[in-house]
């Protein structure tokens, strides 16, 4: 792929440690009273006018967070976090649901602006626009994916979802793509049968934090048979000072369906740490496919490791149905603190799980991530592909858990965890867990770790590439094989993603 | 005016202070293909290196000019803008790169340095087919990652590809003749000799006369001892191939 010109134009644009999504919007926002406790739990269910069954979720939710301990297994290290001094809502001010996208407040869409979502595909659908035409946007994040056209955004602003596109034409087939916040309201039967059924309230501390206190995020139900007619994407950004950011997401394929999910992330530069503890759930139905895409963009701190998010994410899937299949792609660059682990539960016989993941760290960044695949069904396969590379000051682990229960014959695993070092300040690390209880399971495991030598760097140099695009040809070549899982125009941005990424981090 | 002027040149090792080139002085001329001879740890590979650009080597003295310029303040990928060349005793394998994408990146990389345009989709194709055939690489080595799992033959006929495509002025070849079997030392050299031209020099570095009668040099350089101690025509390879390199790693001492 001949993207790596690009890159190094993008490399010489960007000064060392300048994050591109590092501005605030100036929107005045309403917020919930800082600190937590059960009126923080209340106003949040009130604002969102939700039915008491919901609020007694959160309730329960948080009565169990109170007695539960944050995790300190994990390879990262980070300050004690003060739950109390922070807002755990916070909405553009004088919000009301958008019916389109004139009714959203157009500072908020100059953000989107600035990052480049194409939530003015509407554009598209208006006529103004004709698909593969040039738009107006300067922004230049996402604009492989607005030539291509056809992507349904959900946008979600600290804590509210602002503007969902291409509603109308999914409803046509029968996709539901909404705020889970206006699911609740309007199709309270599936959120009371799946949410919470793949990651229960009680799972893990941030998990359970985030059943008391999210505020919104994407729900996805695609009906039995349907193959859903376009890629969906949410963004997610954080605005607000001090603000925490708590989505929940929810996507369901029933029996046959199948749908692809982006999910890109970004958020301002900020001294302090902001917190994200987001969940995933993902429940796929006999022979329904779901394939899960994150871009993760979050504000990794400066050049000093002062600032960035803390992203404490659970992120699950469930294989529910016979010959099922979920696959997590992953291109992990920015965040302080990353500690997520996209799992599987591979319960239907004949599912199928994967994940591939890119974790990129410098600077002072710390990322804990990896994967569980829990074969339960009978030949259950799962394939891990994990690519990490550390440059700066960071530490990279990997951690995975593969295991097999007694029913689970025949189940499969294959994993490949790759590290690659730049510099000699940086570690990788790789904390594989396996464990099989049914005899006939077969797991396979490789694990590598190199560094970028002197000798690969010069060989490029001497043919006519500066250091940079050197080292970008280098982790492009290692990451392929992951980048290759990504939808096309998805992957030439992470290539570039990740070449801003690792600026600086030679020479 | 000579292409290359080496100039009293003095190199050490940066880590190790050992000394490896002691005022070496030789001239190059437009379109000339010139012979470096000489034992081992004479200082030739260290003179292809230094002239490429690479880190670990401190020039302590003397200069090298291109066209009259010095070029020691240059990164190496300035050189190569400049048309200078490295074929590697060693290439380097980049795993998951693909051979094409890494000639495309290298040459694009080059243009750009010149402040040229990048080259078509369809024009770089057909520059990398027509050369590629004549030096026996096919399609599926052009797809495999550069130098992965390729033959020692196979890495040397890359390096000659990579060398037709950037199109250098001054190409240096280090030791392209190790590791190779009959077959594929008459392919590789009938490679270079294609590329033989009176814009394009060339630094044929060897132990054995052998190379030399594939590759036959305008001029021949003996290096002993970090500096050229004797220079004359082609027959002076056949002489050292008989008498061997003794009488001038005594007569430098």
């Amino acid at each position: 792929m001949p993207a790596v010109p690009e890159t190094v134009d993008r490399v010489r644009q960007i000064d060392v440690d300048q994050y591109k999504y590092g501005f605030v919007t100036d929107i005045e926002s309403e917020k919930a009273p800082k600190g937590l406790n059960e009126d923080t739990v209340r106003f949040i269910s009130a604002k969102k006018n939700e039915p008491q069954w919901m609020l007694d979720w959160r309730l329960e939710a948080f009565r169990r967070w109170q007695t539960m301990r944050e995790p300190t297994w994990a390879r990262v290290h980070y300050p004690k976090i003060d739950y109390q001094d922070a807002y755990y809502y916070a909405a553009p001010k004088a919000f009301k649901a958008p019916k389109s996208l004139a009714d959203v407040d157009p500072e908020l869409l100059r953000t989107y602006e600035k990052l480049g979502i194409p939530l003015k595909e509407q554009e598209i659908l208006a006529g103004v626009r004709k698909q593969g035409e040039p738009s107006q946007l300067d922004g230049d994040m996402m604009e492989g994916m607005r030539s291509s056209g056809r992507v349904a955004v959900d946008a979600v602003f600290d804590s509210v979802s602002v503007a969902t596109t291409f509603k109308e034409e999914l409803k046509r087939a029968g996709v539901i793509f909404m705020p889970i916040s206006e699911a609740i309201q309007e199709h309270p039967e599936l959120i009371k049968k799946y949410l919470g059924s793949v990651v229960p309230t009680s799972d893990n501390f941030f998990a359970t934090l985030n059943s008391a206190v999210f505020s919104d995020g994407s729900f996805v139900y695609v009906p039995k048979g349907v193959r859903c007619p376009m890629e969906l994407s949410t963004y997610f950004r954080i605005n607000e000072q001090n603000t925490g950011q708590f989505e929940r997401t929810l996507i369901i394929a029933d029996a046959g369906a199948y749908v692809s999910y982006l999910e890109g992330c970004t958020a301002p530069m900020r001294d302090e740490n902001q917190l994200h503890a987001a969940v995933v759930e993902l429940v796929a139905l006999d022979d329904a496919e779901i394939k899960y895409s994150t871009v993760q963009n979050w504000y990794p701190g400066d050049a000093d490791g002062k600032g960035g998010i803390f992203n404490f994410v659970t992120k699950r899937g469930d294989c529910r149905g016979k010959n099922s299949k979920i696959s997590w792609t992953q291109v992990e660059t920015g965040s302080a603190i990353t500690w997520k682990y996209p799992s599987c539960i591979l319960r239907g016989d004949n599912s199928r799980g994967e994940f591939y993941s890119i974790a990129i760290s410098n600077g002072y960044q710390q990322v804990d991530s990896g994967t569980k695949m829990i074969h339960l069904g009978k030949n259950t396969v799962s394939r891990i592909i994990s690519k990490g590379i550390s440059a700066g000051k960071s530490q990279n682990t990997y951690r995975g858990l593969v295991t097999a229960h007694r029913r689970a014959t025949g189940a499969r695993n294959f994993t490949n965890c790759d590290s690659l070092l730049i510099g000699d300040k940086c570690g990788a690390h790789t904390v594989p867990y396996m464990e099989a209880k049914n005899s006939s399971a077969v797991f396979e495991h490789e694990a590598s770790t190199s560094k970028i030598s002197e000798d690969m760097l010069f060989y490029c140099q001497s043919r006519g590439m500066s250091a940079e695009e050197a080292t970008a040809l280098v982790v492009n070549g290692f990451v392929k094989d992951v980048l290759q899982q990504l939808p096309m125009e998805f992957a030439v941005e992470a290539q570039k993603l990740i070449s801003i990424s690792l600026e600086g981090s030679v020479g | 005016m000579s292409l290359l002027e080496i100039k009293n040149l003095h190199v050490e090792i940066e880590d190790e202070g050992k000394k490896i080139l002691n005022g070496l002085t030789l001239t190059i001329e437009k379109g000339q293909v010139a012979a470096i001879m000489g034992p081992n740890g004479s200082g030739k590979s260290t003179l292809a290196y230094v002239l490429a650009g690479r880190p670990g080597y401190a020039v302590t003295e003397g200069d090298i000019l291109l066209d009259g310029e010095s070029i020691l303040d240059m990164a190496p990928n300035e050189r190569a803008a400049k048309g200078v060349f490295l074929a590697f005793q060693y290439p380097v394998e980049v795993p998951g790169v693909a051979t094409m994408t890494f000639l495309r990146t290298a040459l694009n990389a080059q243009r750009k340095l010149r402040g040229e345009g990048e080259i078509s989709t369809p024009e770089f194709l057909k520059l990398v087919r027509a050369e590629a055939g004549d030096l026996g690489i096919n399609q599926d080595m052009l797809r495999r990652g550069v130098n992965v799992g390729f033959s020692g033959g196979e890495k040397k006929r890359a390096e000659i590809l990579q060398m037709a495509i950037l199109q250098p002025r001054i190409a240096v070849l280090d030791e392209t003749d190790s590791g190779l079997d009959i077959d594929a030392l008459r392919i590789v050299s009938e490679g270079v000799n294609r590329l033989r031209s009176p814009e394009r020099s060339m630094i044929v570095i060897t132990h054995y006369q052998r190379l030399l009668n594939y590759i036959v040099p305008d001029v021949v350089h003996v290096l002993a001892k970090g500096r050229v101690v004797r220079t004359g025509g082609k027959e002076l390879a056949l002489e050292l191939e008989a008498k061997g390199y003794a009488q001038y790693t005594d007569e430098a001492a």
